[in-house]
């Protein structure tokens, strides 16, 4: 054989052997490609070239894979579940079996799908929650630096910080962070470009911020804030104040006192960060160049931000900086033992409680409320389907006993119902997907929340998906598992499926009605008591009137400088019964002081007040009530040194006689009780009232209240009122709040929940009655026979009625007991967290009890009734 | 009981590497097939039949030392396992008890 080929050309064509290596089984890759080189030589020699390549190509081709391993399997006996004839057989068959049975198909699938829209709209509140501040960059690296001081025991904490701080931060603990930024400031500003004024809500903060938040610059960059008058604007607040015209580099006037510059123009932050809705952010040192007067260590008046080194860890940071502040202030202070630490970004949202200076939670203790209770009412609705999947297995034991004598499997009959709750699953799915997307915007309204369903997630798919198959399983496992159970024999001749003894068909049913009922109770015993704490925390007297009392914010001090001449005008306007102004608005009292000493004061109390300059006519104004001594008087002079007392600081200071009594303030000043009044609920309706005091003031104001006369119209009253603002502070605009309003805005946490747990008690309600109308159908159906007997035999239909009633009401009448004690040790934990809380009285169980029993008695009689009034010779004619 | 289920090519490829005992290879299978039938065989065939022997029981393989020739990859070398000895000894079996039981004139009739 000589080789008369040339040498190089014994290699097969590249392309060929390339297609080999990329496609070919990488089990046997290398094997595979050796034989080939190795045949493809000797076939070069034996039958030349052409031959050798094409049998080399013809090879690879089938070996590649679709076609190598292609393992075809023959199967002659059918043991096998997944058998593609069998599973369109059975297919088939859970189609009409749905088409059948119409009403039960509904039911079920209604109940299901409403359990899954639940499920899936706390799902994605859940989401929300749980990926709030998520999209800043550097989301594990940030962290709000957080301050508690022990006042007389017990440890509070905030974040407020003084000033001084941050150069501390800087100086000394340098090395552990990448970036420190100090914000105040914070809040409603008006922003004027010409005549144009808006009022955005925006902050002064340190340079570092845009980077720390890592803002996605639309115009001008992340540097943009490090000169002192500049502005950056987000791209809603440049569209507000500058329209379509490009805002960079043209001045803005903030707050009619500083004119700064466009630097740059920053993306809206989205809606689930903590930062959203920061219209501007303005250099931190154009305010620090009005405040020196807030610059001591004991003034925490101002937010700090930090990022850590890429390399540190926040624990170890917080604990380096734990005595920032301690080492830089003097004993006086230092007995409130201060001390820093870092809250980091992932636990701002639902972490953001402190008790006695240990984290407590916060909103988490929400989300798993709704979770739980978004599961609850899945499961729910999960019940039902075992239930009526079970109660109907006696309508397809003749099938079940067919399938079985002709040799199907248990686990090919398992795999039959498991499909077919699967195939309903996902009927059930896109139903409620459909209930989602309807009701989706009153959901979000009903939150305070812009959630979307995420579409053009892959993961909300998989999610989905894995939602389906869970379902599916939960719903279907049980009534696969007893309907493939049945002994052919004894399901063929199609008796003794009842089990002896309850008539309901099964203990196992007979637990599920039961613990759905307990979840539903323990539901509506839950909505009653947050219902009734809402309602107890409204009706709390409140010690002044909030009626017609509006309030409005002072942006300059023009309206201060002339407060007398403005005060008149505004009575003039003849819709004004009152005006007074203060440091803090009525309804949120925010400025506490210390430094209080008088006559018995124990020396280990800490002096903590909250104070509020007033003018003379507060106690007109608000309505409040003298219960000692008397109010401001201008007849009295030395009233600019007098104080009014609240009951609880007079409680606080453990005075006997408080009317009289010296109080001295600082270092100098002594001013003399002249009055006490009536606890103002000020801040939390939730708490008690704080020790307040009440002084004389007409420089550091910041609020004017106003009483409207009842007797005038709101609408007519406020466009007068704002004239006289308009008089007095041309430059700025008149915002104005009633106070009943205000109030309220107190509540709307608690009444979202309130709203929330009632719309789901009354859904998880509806769900179990639904199923409770199945299953008395079925049992109404399934004695048919025996009640046309009992009927002939002169039963009377009351008699009948109280016979199918019974046992349900039995059921939830148990239900009712378990519901009882679990509902109250919820509650009594969720109640503990309120200071000036409801009781839980009996009378709330015996409601939802007697409410319960009405439910089920109307849902069961109307087939309990039906079946009565059956004519029993149709019924005992079929045989 | 469970009868050994050995399809006609499967048979040739098992015999053939009992025949070469523990020179069994695809390559060396291949030729040998095409040497003793006289019928040009795939390799892909030959392969993906000594796989499907090897997953039914009736070889075992291991991989062997590489050699230059073939780009320094190894070769995968197949025997027999008892199993599979059981398989050809039925097969055989089989056929012989057929052949025996054929009457004599109709293999007459088949001419010689």
């Amino acid at each position: 054989m000589g080789d008369i080929r040339q040498p190089t050309s014994d290699k097969p064509p590249r392309w060929s052997a390339k297609l080999l290596s990329w496609l070919g089984h990488p089990d046997t890759l290398e094997e595979v490609t050796g034989d080939m080189l190795e045949l493809y030589r000797y076939r070069l020699k034996k039958a030349g070239k052409r031959k050798a390549d094409w049998l080399y190509l013809a090879d690879t081709i089938k070996l590649l894979r679709p076609f190598a391993r292609q393992k075809k399997q023959i199967i002659y006996s059918s043991g096998n579940a997944l058998d593609l004839v069998m599973i369109q057989n059975y297919f088939k068959i859970a189609l009409r079996n749905l088409l059948k049975n119409k009403g039960y198909s509904a039911i079920n699938i209604t109940g299901l799908a409403v359990g899954m829209a639940v499920a899936l709209l706390i799902g994605l509140w859940v989401f929300d929650e749980l990926s709030f501040d998520k999209n800043h960059e550097n989301y594990d690296k940030i962290a709000k630096v957080m301050q508690s001081q022990n006042f007389a025991g017990t440890i509070q904490t905030g974040d407020g910080l003084p000033k001084q701080l941050e150069q501390e931060l800087r100086s000394k603990y340098g090395s552990h962070f990448k970036y420190i930024a100090i914000t105040g400031g914070g809040g409603e500003h008006l922003l004027s470009v010409g005549d144009k004024k808006v009022t955005q809500i925006g902050r002064y903060m340190g340079p570092d911020i845009a980077e720390m938040l890592s803002l996605k610059m639309l115009k001008g960059t992340r540097s943009g804030l490090t000169d002192m008058n500049s502005v950056l604007l987000s791209e809603s607040a440049a569209k507000a104040t500058f329209g379509d015209t490009d805002p960079m580099d043209k001045i803005v006037k903030i707050d009619n006192k500083n004119a700064v510059r466009v630097t740059g123009v920053y993306a809206d932050l989205p809606a689930n960060s903590s930062f959203a809705g920061l219209a501007f952010i303005a250099p931190w040192k154009l305010l620090e160049k009005d405040l020196p007067e807030w610059l001591g260590w004991g003034n925490n008046w101002f937010d700090m931000y930090v990022q850590i080194g890429d390399h540190s860890e926040m624990d170890r940071v917080s604990a380096a900086i734990a005595k920032a502040k301690l080492d830089n202030i003097d004993q006086a202070e230092s007995k409130y033992e201060p001390l820093i630490f870092l809250q980091p970004m992932r636990k701002w949202n639902l972490y953001s409680e402190f008790k006695n200076g240990v984290n407590t939670g916060g909103r988490i203790s929400v989300v798993w409320l709704f979770g739980i209770t978004g599961l609850s009412v899945l499961i729910l609705a999960c019940i039902n389907f075992m239930n009526l999947n079970t109660a109907r297995s006696e309508k397809r034991a003749k099938e079940i006993g067919v399938r079985k004598a002709v040799g199907s499997a248990k686990t090919q009959l398992a795999v039959q119902f498991l499909g077919e709750s699967l195939m309903v699953v996902i009927l059930a799915f896109m139903v409620s997907l459909l209930i989602v997307l309807v009701s989706l915007p009153a959901f979000n309204q009903l939150v305070n929340k812009q959630i979307a369903l995420p579409f053009a997630l892959p993961y909300f798919w998989l999610a989905c998906i894995a939602f389906i198959l869970l379902t599916g399983l939960v719903a279907g496992a049980y009534p696969a598992l007893y309907l493939s159970s049945f002994k052919p024999i004894t399901a063929l001749k199609g008796i003794s499926l009842k089990p002896k003894g309850g008539q309901l068909a099964g203990t196992p049913r007979k637990m599920l009605v039961v613990l759905q009922f307990t979840v539903s109770v323990t539901l509506i015993i839950g909505t009653i008591i947050v219902y009734r704490q809402v309602q107890h925390a409204k009706n709390r007297p409140i010690g002044y009137s909030r009626q017609q009392l509006l309030s409005s914010p002072l942006k300059s001090d023009q309206i201060i400088k002339h407060f007398t001449a403005f005060r008149n005008d505004l009575l003039n306007t003849g819709a004004v019964e009152e005006v007074t102004a203060t440091d803090s608005p009525v309804t949120n009292t925010y400025v506490t002081n210390g430094g209080f000493t008088w006559k018995g004061k124990n020396p280990a109390m800490t002096d903590e007040f909250v104070t509020l300059r007033i003018t003379h006519e507060f106690g007109k104004t608000v309505g409040w009530k003298i219960k000692d001594g008397r109010d401001f008087s201008r007849e009295f002079a030395t009233d600019s040194l007098g104080f009014v007392l609240n009951e609880a600081a007079v409680k606080y200071m453990g005075l006997k006689n408080p009317v009289g009594e010296m109080i001295q303030w600082g270092d100098n000043e002594k001013y003399k009780v002249i009055g006490v009044v009536k606890d103002l609920v000020t801040q939390s309706p939730y708490e008690p009232a704080k020790q307040t005091i009440f002084f004389l003031n007409y420089k550091r104001l910041n609020t004017v209240n106003i009483k409207i006369k009842p007797s005038a119209s709101a609408s007519t009253a406020v466009a007068g009122i704002q004239s006289v603002f308009k008089k007095y502070d041309p430059e700025n605009l008149f915002q104005y709040a009633f106070a009943d309003q205000e109030y309220a805005r107190k509540f709307s946490d608690e009444e979202r929940i309130a709203k929330l747990t009632t719309l789901f008690a009354v859904l998880a309600v509806l769900i179990s009655c639904l199923g409770l109308f199945g299953l008395a159908s079925f049992v109404a159906e399934q004695r048919t026979k025996e009640i046309g007997i009992r009927k002939v035999l002169g039963a009377s239909i009351a008699g009948l009625w109280v016979l199918l009633s019974r046992e349900f009401l039995l059921l939830v009448l148990i239900s009712c007991l378990i519901a009882g004690p679990l509902a109250w040790y919820f509650m009594n934990g969720w109640l503990e967290k309120y200071t000036y809380r409801t009781e839980i009285s009996w009378w709330i169980f015996a409601v939802s009890v007697l409410g319960a029993v009405l439910v089920t008695l109307v849902t069961v009689s109307f087939q309990a009734i039906r079946a009565a009034l059956l004519n029993p010779v149709t019924s005992l004619r079929s045989e | 009981m469970k009868r050994a289920f050995l399809g006609e090519f499967e048979e040739l490829v098992l015999l053939t590497v009992a025949i070469l005992e523990e020179d069994a290879y695809g390559v060396s299978v291949t030729q040998e097939l095409e040497d003793k039938t006289g019928r040009t065989v795939g390799f892909s065939t030959v392969h993906s039949t000594l796989q499907r022997l090897e997953e039914k029981g009736y070889v075992s393989s291991r991989m062997g030392g590489a050699t230059a020739e073939r780009g320094g990859r190894r070769k995968r070398f197949f025997t027999v396992t008892p199993f599979g000895r059981k398989a050809l000894r039925e097969v055989k079996q089989v056929r012989e008890d057929l052949w025996s039981a054929l009457p004599p004139a109709a293999l007459q009739l088949m001419g010689s």
